[in-house]
């Protein structure tokens, strides 16, 4: 190992045998070809990113590779040998560690005891306690992050405090390679450049490193190389990281030369009455003294880093959190102060954060989800009339363009977007006027987003007054009439988002300084 | 701008219709055709070992008579698990609300004016422990396992207080009169089951009470976001089965004509088990009145197969342990195949 850093640097494609090399993968479930003839090459040192749309066979693909599901056919070579991963356990025994989208830690253990989970340090069954926060201590140093006490308990820690417990349990199995499903997805602006330092270390003493985002930006400044995947089919592999045009990598992932555009902001900004005015709203410890107005046809974005108190603002306008001092009106008027119940009438929709654990019931049908706010409008003395709610569920999955338009189909199976497209189904059934959005391209694929973003401003032009919040930077500014920034739980910008870019906003944010 | 982009789920394999046998089995209707299959089966077994009196029209009324007091608490529990509780204290609150109803106070002022006396004093002591077990789960957020659990000790502490271990016969001749008659030749303790199992049906699938049992129990914070009053609503779900406890003790009081503190013994556990061979999901969020309803048929017609045949119940115990365990088998397997457990 201790050449492949020159290997890495001296790009000689055929010098060296690769560490992973999986030729014509094909896994097939009812009904469907999930990879029909992937093949890959990652190479020790190597930051190898994994591109493609929802669907497109990633998951499946790093399923087969961590032993979770076995290919119905291809071959996987390891270090040059023939191998069959026939389980998770044989994928860590060879040395192969993957790191999911959900963490899967457990909070109330410590930070050590997860890292040695299932392979405890112990004597005679006993848990050899000091020995096991010695070696968690020196893995966590080895990635940078030596402040991570390994007796904290992991419930403690951030999103990505957690991502890098996980990252040292993988080295804990000695991992050759390590795969990360979206790591940057949790994670702000400032943690994810800490995230890639530990990974260019990892890269540089030799571990393979399989990366997955749907972040193009992220991967031109990480990775090496690049393979795209499409419709369960290998697009392209080995491309150059750094160089390959951004325009080439969509046209890849989506067959089509594309680029995801903002659309256009109405030339006259929207004024006149403030549908919501937030008043000098606080909460001890999370944010203080929030005041904005927004008007009806408006979006408005709120940009800030993740603990800026962003989310916490939005929750406390809806009522899921009671806001300490000041006031929230719509339309003029006032609403109870930590009712979702009394926002909700009032007509405040909340696309939360977690569209999968605070939005979706993810066992009932898209219907039931898109009707679930609205439910008495289609009900006479507590009975629901259900020709009626299905027209209703009907209509709205026509307007919005959920796909497949089949309302009776279990929300769960649906991709990312067009998840989000119920979800925004729900309030616009309920007639809402005021929506406010958190993170709402979260999960949600390259192409699917511009869907996403000119709904968002359709539904302003049909007189919502809109709030969005998102840790892309880019996407606040290129969607928002107007952006707020946060920083530190108070307001320091509020201007028009075509007076302001992106590095400005990030001075603000970092540095918590207004605009001069 | 409209782009074409695929929609194909991560993982295509779910919410696809299976053709052939195995769409039988997928729907709602066809886990209940599994349940179905299996009570035909003990049927059968019990024409067989039996024949024409496990056959007799007595004998049926006796299964359903049987059925009817533990069916209208598993209607009751249908609602408590599917909204994403657990009631242990069902049978301890049976017990209370016999008592209660039956004292000789109660009994008196119901001779004096009507027997509804007694059915209101049921319902009103059943529907008051089920609103305290409520709130103290849904307000105090309490675990509802501890809460019921408690309950369960201190209802039928106090019903045993009350009764002072005496068994308190029912004297009340109207109150057994109505209770004791039949309807066109079936038990009016049957027809009552009949009636709370189709108000049961409707309430879960077609009010919007039912539908928000059904967010509550699969996604409490998403129902909560969506402005659904998730601690009003997990309250009543206890009042409803605590109400329903009531009402089978009023039908354990007309069926036994007398009130103890040891009606209701293990209530909770046949309750929940017919409740999960149903098929109603026990973590909440899928619910059937169905099977319920055929839960309880199948558990009371194996005891009265064993009766029929003088097997004695610790064998009967045997057999449900088994069969819980096969039917929650079987419905996993049937669910892992419908991709949607």
């Amino acid at each position: 190992m201790e050449t492949s850093t020159e290997t890495r640097l001296t790009p000689e494609p055929d010098a060296t045998e690769p560490l992973l090399r999986m030729r014509g993968i094909v896994k097939r479930f009812p009904g469907v070809r999930a990879l029909d003839g992937i093949d890959i090459e990652v190479r020790a040192g190597d930051v190898h990113c994994l591109l493609g749309q929802n669907g497109a066979g990633k998951s499946t693909l790093i399923k087969v590779l961590s032993g979770a599901h076995q290919p119905d056919d291809g071959t996987i070579d390891w270090q040059g040998e023939r191998i069959r991963i026939i389980d998770p356990q044989a994928a860590l025994d060879h040395g192969i560690a993957t790191i999911y989208q959900e963490l899967d830690l457990v909070d109330g253990l410590t930070v050590a005891e997860n890292i040695y989970l299932g392979h405890e340090r112990a004597r005679w069954g006993v848990v050899a306690r000091a020995d096991a926060n010695r070696s968690a201590a020196g893995l966590l140093r080895r990635l940078g992050h030596p402040e991570i006490a390994p007796a904290t308990e992991v419930g403690r820690l951030s999103s990505a405090g957690k991502q890098i417990v996980s990252m040292a349990r993988a080295l804990s199995h000695e991992a050759k390679l390590i795969v990360m499903d979206e790591p940057s997805a949790v994670l702000d602006q400032h943690e994810v450049r800490r995230l890639f330092g530990v990974i260019r270390e990892l890269a540089a003493q030799g571990v393979g490193i399989v990366y997955i985002s749907h972040r193009l930006e992220e991967i031109r400044e990480i990775g090496d190389r690049v393979t795209v995947l499409k419709d369960g089919h290998t697009a392209a592999t080995g491309l150059a990281a750094a160089t390959t045009p951004t325009s080439e990598i969509i046209r890849l992932m989506t067959g089509r030369a594309i680029e995801y555009a903002f659309p256009d902001r109405p030339a006259t900004p929207p004024s006149g009455e403030p549908m919501l005015a937030v008043s000098g709203v606080s909460r001890p410890g999370e944010f203080r003294d929030v005041t904005f107005s927004v008007a009806a046809g408006e979006v408005v974005g709120l940009a800030g880093l993740v603990g800026s108190g962003r989310s916490e603002i939005l929750e406390t306008i809806y009522g899921a959190r009671r806001s300490k001092a000041g006031s929230v009106t719509v339309g003029g008027r006032r609403l109870r102060a930590g009712s979702v119940g009394a926002a909700v009438a009032a007509g405040v929709g909340l696309c939360p954060e977690e569209r999968k654990s605070q939005a979706l019931v993810l066992g009932e049908s898209v219907g039931r989800n898109i009707t679930l706010a609205s439910l008495t409008r289609f009900a006479r003395g507590g009975f629901v009339n259900r020709r009626d709610e299905r027209r209703a569920a009907d209509e709205q999955v026509a307007a919005l363009d959920v796909r497949p338009s089949d309302v009776e189909r279990h929300v769960r199976t649906l991709s990312g977007g067009n998840q989000q497209k119920v979800v925004l189904a729900r309030w616009l059934l309920h007639d809402c006027r005021v929506l406010l959005l958190d993170e709402p391209t979260r999960g949600v694929d390259v192409g699917a987003r511009s869907e996403i973003y000119t709904l968002i401003r359709d539904l302003a032009e049909s007189g919502i007054a809109v709030v969005v919040v998102s840790s892309e930077i880019e996407e606040v500014i290129g969607l928002s009439d107007r952006v707020l920034v946060v920083s530190d739980g108070a307001i320091v910008h509020d201007g028009p988002a075509a007076e302001i870019d992106e590095h400005a906003v990030l001075d603000m944010v970092m540095e918590g300084k207004t605009a001069a | 701008m409209k782009t074409d982009i695929a929609v194909a789920s991560e993982q295509p394999d779910t919410g696809r219709r299976q053709p052939g046998f195995a769409a039988l089995f997928s729907g709602p209707a066809g886990r209940s055709l599994g349940l179905v299959i299996a009570l035909v089966l003990l049927c059968v077994v019990g024409v067989i070992t039996s024949g024409s009196l496990f056959m007799s029209f007595d004998n049926v009324m006796t299964i359903l008579r049987l059925a009817s007091v533990i069916g209208v608490v598993s209607i009751g529990m249908t609602f408590v698990i599917t909204g994403g509780g657990i009631d242990l204290s069902v049978g301890a609150i049976v017990a209370l609300a016999s008592v209660w109803a039956s004292t000789l106070a109660t009994q008196t002022l119901a001779t004096d004016t009507h027997w509804i006396v007694m059915v209101t004093t049921a319902l009103l002591v059943g529907g008051g422990c089920g609103l305290i077990n409520g709130l103290l789960i849904a307000y105090g957020r309490m675990a509802a396992f501890i809460v019921t659990l408690a309950m369960l000790a201190g209802a039928r502490g106090l019903a045993e207080i009350i009764a002072q271990k005496q068994t308190q016969v029912v004297t009340v001749d109207a109150f057994v009169d109505f209770f004791g008659a039949d309807v066109l030749g079936i038990p009016v303790l049957v027809v009552i089951f009949a009636l709370v199992s189709i108000a049961g049906w409707v309430l879960l699938n077609r009010t919007t009470f039912g539908r928000r049992t059904l967010a509550v129990g699969g996604n409490p914070e998403a129902a909560r976001l969506a402005g659904i009053k998730v601690k009003r609503h997990t309250t009543l779900l206890y009042v409803l089965l605590g109400l329903a406890c009531g009402l089978a003790a009023v039908m354990l009081l007309a069926r036994t004509t007398a009130g103890t503190s040891t009606h209701g013994l293990l209530y909770e556990l046949d309750a929940i088990a017919a409740v999960v061979i149903g098929g109603t999901l026990l973590s909440g969020g899928r619910g059937t009145i169905v099977g319920t309803v055929l839960g309880v048929l199948i558990f009371t017609t194996l005891t009265n197969v064993f009766t029929l045949n003088n097997l004695d119940t610790s064998t009967q115990a045997v057999a449900k342990g088994v069969i819980i365990v096969v039917a929650v088998l079987l419905q996993q397997r049937v669910a892992a195949r419908n991709g949607s457990t």
